[in-house]
């Protein structure tokens, strides 16, 4: 494992998240959205759409957003920007591959 | 400081009024209106389609309470003026609310005329002038049968049209030898008589009203001269309008028939204009709506220095009534040295009629075929020399030179400042030009920019040809919404060719019909998803990324992340093993609301993503499966008791609904589908506002669909009536794989039926058995695959995944 910053924690195995998809991990109080954009792409970030609060692991994926599911705010998964005429940003988390291993930056948790 | 505006009334005329004062200077006042209606500015010319049902007032706001805040406009609802103060320069209304002005506009419009008949003040006698008469209009009609309409003039032959439409017995009684004596000779009144009479509506001509007859201070009946007694539950009067004047007269100022004004449409006092039908001008009152907006701009102009003066109005009329085609300008009458030009066709009940004096047009009826209303009535206002085409002038404007009968042709042919739009006196070259310097595309837009077409509409066609002439092809009637800004293609489109191309997976329609994203969005990938599931049935594996959260997880999703479950109950009955079942699992996993839905249903609110399956498997055990209340999909079937119990019950609509909801669970439709199964014509299971609904008769049962009762509130359409159960099975299902196979994603039964026809619809249902039996076979072959429970599955396993988080981190362990 060639790690050059952060603690990494493996989070997961990549097939566990089907493609255009997400699942959660929980964090204490947290809950992190990891979602799979492509064969070996992932994102992490917070459980929570930057307008009421709603689960975005729960929403539709689609180019690279996530559409939330109580009142369709497009969420970008790189930035965490609220995307069209919204405005908002849900917290975003580093994240990497190592093979089929999914790591999540746990430094950026705390 | 700015100056202070203060307006009495808030119709059409100091609408458009106050658009002129704000286009040309926002800033120049302070503007209060004071409206005795409760409510904002709407377009009393579409009262007639509102009445008839085309229309409801929603559709007819032409400013809206965010256009009064946008413009820093106060205005008060429901609040009267009572007293102009000329002195202090101050009006006070009833609640005692007063305003100060500087400059005051009084548009108070015109109230109709009450004849003072005997029984004039019974309980039933209405007017027709504002909203509030034509939903009292709207109220009779649906409890009372009989109508009677004082008054054969323009207003009153809307309001017998409109109520007859309504489901009225419709009786015009009118004092003249003849229907709209003001405004047609008496061969086209016949002519229109005569369609009124084959719309059901009695009309009685040279009758004078004697007396409303009543009975426990209620309308009972009309009584006239001659001794006819006509029944009537509710009298309308229409037989005029009167400026409204008082509260100018009592203010001092110069009242004849209506409030004098000069030319800049100034009244007796400098400081107060007068504007609309309370007005006055030369000897002439109006109550059109073309020189209304015509005063209105001069009084715009007037209050920013401007020196512009009204010359008085020549008007035009049409009649807005449904299938009839009427329109009249000018004076007609006989006199000397008047000729007359005379057209008939009777198969085609055409009649047209000019009258001319020194080879000018003075007067213009056309009835039946009015295309060319507008040219005449263009040549009546400037006073068009006609002698060169007087042998053909009759055959109208596309007869005149090389290309007759082409209707565009015949726009291409009328002159830039020839008026198209006369009730907002909107000519050609303004229209042409908007469109091309404002990159036009579409009517709305149209309409929005120039307001041709958007007071009456009835000149919708030759805007529409315009654009066409202006557009050529870059203009399309019926260019189609694209699906979402993934793709150019409509809904129909993806459709049609999903079948033609054999696209059987959503990344095979995305690259075929070359989709602008990489793999689609929120609004498009579910549509396409269910397109397949309904095409390719057994074939197409349901792509669970490509749902929406409730129907991947079979749950209904609340604003804070928990679910709702709620299992079905056939036909809305349950049992005590049931009921005892549901107790048990709300006290097991602590659910907080247990809920009575409206389909005869439980449903039990705020459950963890998480112990959903463990929920199910309880559930189950009980025999209950998902009730799919969260699904695109068949929902609930509502019923009555039907003659299990019910005295009144004439078919076993329970045992119908059970059997319809067992046949029909699990199918995916393009929306949601609620139905209704009801024992008798009291109707208990409110089938008539169902998505498909069932009247049990004593004579079989009735088939409806297409209702509503949600953001839109609908009766149901009859689709037909069969005399067996299975045959009522057999055609609902036929009905429904038709939608399944047509209708739009999210486009509800109604909807789809208004797009497809409902004659369509029944006649592919109703009377072709080799198409009806195709949709049922169609339908139940793709059942096969469709009734899975989804919760057994989730249960068993499938899916796990979704419910569970992929991993719990403790943050001790993560430093």
């Amino acid at each position: 494992m060639t790690i050059a910053t952060g603690n990494w924690v493996a989070i997961g195995n990549i097939s566990d998240i089907p493609e255009l998809g997400s699942r959660r991990v929980m964090a204490g109080k947290k809950t992190i959205a990891v979602f799979r954009t492509g064969p070996s792409e992932v994102f992490a970030i917070e459980d929570s759409c930057p307008h009421k609060g709603g689960p975005l692991s729960q929403g539709i994926v689609h180019d690279g957003c996530v559409t939330c599911p109580l009142h369709n705010w497009v969420i970008s998964l790189s930035t965490g920007e609220a995307q069209g005429a919204d405005e908002g940003r849900a917290k975003t988390y580093p994240t990497m591959l190592d093979g089929e291993t999914i790591l999540l930056d746990a430094q950026a948790l705390t | 400081m700015k100056q202070k505006l203060v307006i009495i009334g808030n119709g059409m005329a100091p609408g458009r009024m106050l658009e002129h004062l704000l286009e040309s200077d926002p800033d120049a006042y302070d503007i209060t209106i004071f409206n005795a209606e409760p409510r904002v500015n709407y377009n009393r010319l579409m009262l007639s389609p509102v009445l008839s049902g085309e229309k409801n007032y929603e559709d007819i706001i032409t400013h809206d309470d965010a256009w009064y805040a946008k413009n820093s406009i106060t205005l008060h609802k429901e609040e009267p003026v009572e007293t102009i103060d000329r002195a202090s320069k101050t009006v006070t209304g009833k609640s005692g609310i007063t305003a100060g002005y500087d400059k005051l506009v009084i548009a108070t419009g015109s109230n109709p005329i009450m004849i003072p008949l005997p029984g004039a003040d019974l309980d039933g006698v209405l007017t027709y002038r504002d909203l509030d008469d034509v939903e009292r209009m709207v109220r009779a009609s649906r409890a009372m049968r009989h109508a009677v309409v004082i008054g054969g003039g323009l207003l009153g032959l809307e309001a017998a049209a409109g109520l007859k439409m309504q489901g009225m017995d419709v009786t015009v009684v009118h004092l003249a030898d003849y229907l709209m004596e003001r405004q047609l000779d008496q061969s086209a009144a016949h002519l229109l008589e005569r369609a009124f009479a084959q719309k059901g509506v009695a009309v009685h001509t040279s009758a004078n009203t004697k007396e409303i007859v009543g009975d426990a201070g209620k309308v009972a009946a009309v009584l006239l001269d001659d001794g006819t007694r006509i029944e009537a539950d509710i009298v309308c009067m229409a037989v005029g309008i009167r400026p409204s004047v008082d509260l100018a007269k009592r203010a001092g100022l110069d009242v004849h028939r209506g409030i004098v004004v000069d030319n800049n449409m100034r009244t007796s006092d400098a400081d107060i204009f007068a504007l609309g039908e309370c007005v006055e001008h030369q000897g002439e009152c109006y109550g059109l709506v073309a020189p209304l907006y015509e005063m209105a701009k001069v009084i715009a102009d007037n209050l920013l220095e401007g020196a512009s003066t009204y010359a008085g109005s020549v008007t035009a009329t049409k009649l807005k009534v449904t299938g009839v085609d009427l329109y009249s300008a000018g004076d007609f009458a006989d006199g000397e040295n008047r000729e007359e030009i005379v057209l008939r066709d009777a198969n085609a009940g055409i009649y047209k009629r000019l009258v001319l004096q020194d080879n000018k047009i003075i007067g213009a009826v056309l009835y039946g075929e009015t295309l060319d209303g507008p040219w005449f009535f263009d040549m009546l206002k400037k006073g068009a020399d006609v002698s060169s085409m007087r042998d053909t002038l009759i055959f109208g404007q596309a007869f005149q030179g090389a290309e007759p009968l082409d209707p565009m042709a015949a726009v291409a042919a009328l002159p830039d400042d020839a008026e198209i739009c006369g009730c907002n006196g909107i000519c050609k070259s303004t229209i042409t030009d908007t469109i091309v310097s404002k990159d036009l595309s579409t009517l709305d837009d149209v309409r929005a920019q120039t307001k041709a077409s958007s007071s009456c509409g009835t000149c919708t066609g030759l805007v529409e040809q315009l654009m066409a002439l202006t557009l050529g092809d870059a203009y399309n009637p019926n260019a189609v919404t694209p699906m979402c800004a993934c793709t150019d293609l409509g809904h129909s489109d993806v459709r049609r060719l999903i079948k033609t191309k054999n696209l059987r997976s959503i990344p095979a329609i995305q690259q075929e019909l070359e989709w602008k994203t990489s793999n689609g969005c929120a609004k498009c990938r579910p549509a396409l998803n269910y397109y397949l599931i309904s095409d390719w049935p057994g074939d197409y594996a349901d792509d669970y990324q490509s749902r929406f959260i409730n129907e991947r997880v079979h749950a209904n999703i609340q604003k804070d992340g928990t679910y709702s479950v709620v299992p079905r109950m056939w036909g809305g009955q349950t049992s005590s093993l049931e009921l005892r079942t549901i107790a048990d699992v709300v006290d097991k996993y602590n659910i907080p609301t247990v809920k009575v839905t409206g389909g005869q249903r439980i449903d039990m609110l705020g459950i963890e993503k998480e112990d959903l399956p463990a929920v199910w498997a309880d559930l189950g055990k009980a025999g209950f499966v998902s009730g799919h209340a969260y699904a695109k999909g068949l929902r609930t079937v509502k019923t009555c008791v039907g003659t299990d119990w019910c005295r009144f019950g004439t078919q076993d609509s329970t045992g119908l609904g059970v059997r319809i909801e067992k046949f029909m669970w699990g199918s995916w439709t393009p929306a949601k589908v609620k139905m209704g199964v009801s024992g008798c014509p009291r109707n208990c299971a409110e089938a008539t506002c169902k998505d498909v609904g069932v009247i049990c008769t004593e004579a079989g049962f009735e088939i409806h669909f297409a209702g509503a009762a949600g953001l839109d509130i609908k009766g149901t359409e009859v689709l037909g009536s069969v005399k067996t159960e299975d045959e009522a099975l057999e055609y609902i299902v036929a009905l429904v794989q038709m939608y399944r196979e047509q209708g739009h994603y999210l486009e509800r039964i109604y909807k789809w039926a208004k797009r497809i026809g409902l004659d369509e619809i029944r006649s592919q249902i109703m009377d072709q058995p080799e198409r009806r039996k195709a949709f049922f076979d169609a339908f139940v072959y793709s059942q096969k695959f469709a009734q899975v429970d989804p919760w057994t599955e989730r249960v068993s396993g499938k899916d796990k995944h979704e419910f569970n988080p992929m991993a719990t981190l403790t943050l001790e362990a993560a430093e």
